[in-house]
């Protein structure tokens, strides 16, 4: 089948459908790939790169909509500004369409590509399943959004990102706070994060503190308990209480932050508003504010869409084009998806597909099938939460349930120096002078022996065992004395014994000197 | 030379022993350390033979000569992964060399001894003859166990606890005897049936402890050789043997004693044998082993900006600590940070990893103790495990049936990733399942170690150039 990748004509879009690397893999699947002419250049990707990874380039829009079988696009299809038509018209019958389409939003542009007879992918309704999570083009661009969300900040930010201490003063790191720890708020942490600042983040969800830890960030408590997770992973709306100890959160914060990223949304209503103008007022002058859910209305009420405005002294972006911004990587990052979900609706790599609506991910991304719209689909309960951990360690209980023991602890443990005790007072009872010099030797060198054995490095357990063992070849005086008692076997014994001694003597020494010599910083 | 400079110089041999040890608490002291030890052993050996008790010096300089030379082509021939073998069987020659020097006591008539203290010089010699010969057919079997002579499997007699309880009384019943019998001159027959007693006392022993156990054994050995030193200094009424040989037993205790504490188990759980027959039934691992190829193997580690090493006993086997090296450095020049966990009883004696380590000339700024790096690994991208097993073992933690319940391990599992080199997928020395090798972050590359970081390597410097 024939991929057609038309210029993005909605105003501002640099993004482009596919680039000349997942073109390449595009054709490997059995299709022909062609594109318009200068639909890459904004991402950097130019006709020449496209033509030598096997695409044809087409000069015109019309012709390309009319030849492609399946078109490729990132914004849903509005009025082309070169024909002043929309653009479902130029789509041909019965063909397929995939890119973004906010099937929720859009009911009109729905009602006209059903009427087209063709068949359209959502890739704002990929379900959210793991298996899926290649094809998430909402994730990959979010993920774009928080990234670019603090290089946005940072260019309006009069001040470094990290703390430091130069001859010049003292620099004092920003404190950034986000709202909402979706992909687009754990990507503004990260990148937050590796800049230097020090990051705080909310979220209605409790499951999100671990991987807000995760990032080194602070995760912000409520006092209250009410769990914010709805269906799907997303975020639901909260109860009144809620929100009033949520915003009474905000405003502490707002006083001692720097930066504020919002990405605080909830699927299908208005964005919430979380940002007053009081707490507008109360941030210190040249504080900035990104609020990336500009396009559903804003987090901050005085938040204009598209633009950056100064209020009381602080930075509001309001973009919505964020993606957009960073075009090389978003284009590479759509591209990527877009082929993973060709890849999974044509399993036989011959360039045929096959909207399987068998297949859970197909039947959710598939907004219209042959002129007929079957969004919504049915529901598949899933969830970002991970199953609860049945494993966790049960240790503890089992292994201090120690037996009762018949003697009491304190007894038990002098028992051993009191034995000791009694057995040395019974040895001195009987034992000579002589014996009793010798013995304290004895003790007292064991005592030193434990003292220095313990500073020994644990790396050097080796050459200890090593040089001990050529140390206990003293033993070898034992025999050197006996050597000239009376008596040949005596000799021999003794003699015996000195060769054997002088085998672990050298031998243990020189071993010694080999591995210390090769301990070397 | 007269009895006051002898003794001098034992004093000052002693003291000399002394430094030796505490030379080796860094590394930076230890080369000085032994340094010491030889000139403490020069100076003691020679004081004695220049004493007035040495008369006859042909057979001893032939027997010193000998036995030096031995010694010398055996330490500068040995492969430092031979190094537990070469401890072992050393620690049996100093057990030899103590029923000798007590047999040869035994035999001289001429030290005029009476009344309490004849029947302690007798109880000494006794001892000495005991504590030797254990250590010498217990080191043997050490010897024969690491060298792969042996099965490494515990041996496990029936009832074996009554019959070492059995030698046990069965010797001091021979004890008595020897004493009575030495009263008149006799006692010969009693101390030769103890000294059999004592070699089979040590080889049962030995035999029924398992091959993860082996550096507890050789550490125990090590201290056993020490005491046997220490009472054959008693029996000889001489200090200088009696100060080392104590040091040497402390020594040796305390290895022993972290041995121990490293694997969670008590010393005379480890003593009396059967590891891991005993308890409840251990979960079974159960799940998918991801295997990996090379190639990617590569990719990993070179997205990863934080390595960690964990060398085990099949990076000795496999002779891979060079290649090791060769790695490590590859992957620093590239600016990433590499660093290597050392479990306590990793390998077949105390320490055994870092010799092979530091034989590979990795510098021991890198090498780290398993207590100063286990908090470190969330932030470790990629573990790579080489032919270790029970040491990075979950279960240790979150089983309490499992045999090895209890057991600090190095808890790689945290690491964003690791990659296991692995033989095939057979139990460790323990005998138990490793969960770890079917984590959902574990990456297995099965292969002889060596062959596999070869084919690493390559791919590295592949890589790098292009």
């Amino acid at each position: 089948m024939k991929i057609g990748i038309p210029k993005e004509v909605h105003s501002g879009e640099k993004r482009v459908a596919t680039t000349p690397i997942v073109a390449e893999q595009l054709i490997k699947l059995g299709f022909e790939v062609s594109i318009e002419s200068g639909a890459g250049l904004e991402s950097n990707f130019s006709d020449e790169a496209y033509k030598e990874s096997g695409c044809s380039i087409r000069k015109n829009a019309k012709t390309l909509w009319k030849n492609a079988d399946i078109v490729l696009k990132v914004r849903p299809p509005e009025i082309h500004p070169d024909f002043d038509r929309d653009e479902t018209n130029l789509l041909s019958k019965d063909a397929h369409l995939i890119s973004f389409i906010w099937p929720a939003q859009n009911n009109e542009l729905m009602q006209k590509l059903a009427a087209k007879n063709a068949t359209v992918l959502a890739m704002d309704s990929v379900p959210r399943l793991s298996r899926s999570q290649k094809l998430d083009a909402l994730s990959s661009m979010a993920n774009i959004a928080g990234y670019r969300a603090v290089i946005e900040a940072a260019q309006h930010f009069g001040r470094f990102f990290t703390g430091q201490i130069t001859a010049a003063g003292k620099v004092p790191p920003a404190k950034v706070l986000v709202i909402g720890a979706g992909v687009a708020g754990l990507a503004a942490i990260g990148t937050a994060k590796s800049l230097g600042a020090i990051v705080r983040a909310f979220d209605t969800r409790p499951e999100v503190k671990e991987q807000i830890e995760s990032m080194d960030a602070e995760f912000l408590m409520l006092e209250l308990e009410e769990d914010g997770s709805g269906e799907g992973g997303y975020a639901k709306t909260m109860s009144k209480e809620f929100i009033d100890a949520e915003m009474a959160l905000f405003a502490r914060q707002a006083m001692e932050v720097d930066i504020i990223i919002t990405t605080a949304l909830i699927p299908g209503k208005a964005a919430p508003k979380l940002i007053t103008e009081g707490m507008l007022e109360s941030m210190k002058a040249g504080s900035v504010i990104v609020d990336l859910a500009a396009e559903q209305g804003g987090n901050c009420s005085l938040t204009e869409k598209n633009k950056v405005v100064v209020k009381h002294g602080v930075t509001l972006i309001g973009y919505t084009d964020l993606p957009s911004r960073l075009a090389t990587q978003s284009s590479q990052l759509y591209a990527t998806n877009l082929r993973h979900l060709l890849t999974e609706l044509c399993p036989d790599k011959n360039g045929i597909i096959d909207v399987n609506m068998d297949d859970e991910v197909i039947r959710g991304t598939t907004v219209i099938k042959q002129g007929k719209i079957t969004w919504p689909p049915p529901p598949i309960p899933v969830s970002a939460t991970p199953a609860p951990q049945t494993e966790a360690p049960a240790v503890a209980d089992v292994v201090n349930k120690a037996k009762p023991s018949i003697i009491p602890q304190p007894i038990k443990q002098l028992l051993p120096m009191l034995t000791i005790g009694v057995a040395l007072f019974a040895l001195g009872s009987v034992a000579p002078a002589s014996f009793m010099s010798h013995f304290t030797v004895f003790v007292l060198a064991c005592f030193i022996g434990y003292q220095v054995i313990w500073n020994v490095s644990a790396s050097l357990h080796t050459p200890l065992m090593s040089v001990t063992n050529a140390i206990s070849g003293i033993i070898i005086i034992g025999a050197v004395v006996q050597i000239s008692a009376p008596g040949i076997l005596i000799t021999i014994l003794s003699g015996l014994a000195i060769l054997i001694a002088a085998i672990n003597i050298a031998g243990g020494f020189l071993v010694t000197r080999r591995m210390l010599e090769m301990f070397r910083k | 030379m007269s009895q006051g400079l002898v003794i001098m110089s034992y004093v000052v041999a002693s003291i000399l022993f002394i430094l030796s040890l505490s030379g080796l608490s860094n590394q930076e002291t230890a080369r000085r350390g032994n340094y010491y030890g030889m000139a403490g052993m020069a100076i003691a050996i020679f004081a004695t033979i220049l004493s007035d008790q040495v008369e006859s010096y042909s057979i001893l300089i032939i027997a010193l000569t000998i036995g030096g030379f031995i010694g010398t082509k055996a330490a500068l021939k040995v492969e430092m992964t031979q190094m537990p073998e070469l401890v072992a069987i050393m620690h049996s020659l100093v057990g030899m060399a103590a029923v000798l020097v007590g047999y040869a006591n035994f035999l001289d008539h001429s030290i005029g001894l009476e009344g309490v203290e004849k029947t302690i010089h007798e109880v000494e010699i006794y001892i000495g003859i005991f504590i030797g010969a254990v250590t010498f057919s217990g080191s043997v079997i050490a010897f024969g166990k690491l060298c792969g002579k042996l099965s490494g499997k515990p041996v496990l007699l029936p009832a074996r606890h009554w019959l070492n309880l059995g030698l046990l009384i069965l010797t001091i019943g021979l004890g008595s005897m020897f004493l009575t019998d030495a009263e008149t001159g006799g006692g010969t027959i009693a101390l030769l049936l103890m000294t059999l007693i004592a070699l089979a006392f040590g080889v049962h022993m030995v035999m029924a402890i398992g091959g993860a156990d082996m550096p507890v054994v050789v550490s125990m050995l090590n201290s056993y050789s020490g005491w046997a030193a220490a009472a054959t200094g008693f029996m000889l009424s001489n200090d200088l043997l009696i100060v080392t040989g104590a040091l040497v037993g402390s020594s040796g205790a305390i290895l022993s004693y972290i041995m121990c504490r490293a694997m969670n188990r008590h010393f005379l759980s480890v003593i009396a044998g059967g590891f891991g027959s005993a308890g409840g039934e251990a979960a079974t691992v159960e799940g998918d082993v991801s295997p990996i190829e090379i190639d990617e193997t590569v990719q990993l580690i070179l997205d990863a900006k934080n390595i960690m090493i964990i060398p085990g006993y099949g990076m000795a086997v496999a002779q891979a600590q060079h290649t090791v090296n060769e790695i490590s450095k590859h992957l620093q020049a590239q600016g990433k940070t590499v660093g290597f966990g050392i479990h306590p009883v990793a390998g077949r004696m105390p320490g055994h990893m870092n010799v092979l380590l530091a034989e590979a000339k990795i510098p021991y700024d890198i090498v780290f103790e398993m207590d100063e790096i286990n908090d470190d690994f969330p932030k470790v991208d990629v573990t790579i495990v080489i032919g270790a097993n029970d040491i990075v073992n979950p279960s240790a933690l979150d089983d309490p049936n499992s045999p090895i319940a209890g057991m600090p391990v190095l808890e790689c599992w945290k690491s964003a990733s690791t990659i296991v080199l692995k033989r095939s997928m057979a139990a460790g020395y323990a005998g138990v399942g490793n969960p770890l090798f079917v984590h959902e972050n574990t990456r297995m590359l099965f292969g002889d170690a060596n062959e596999s970081l070869q084919a690493v390597l390559k791919a590295l410097n592949n890589h790098s150039y292009e």
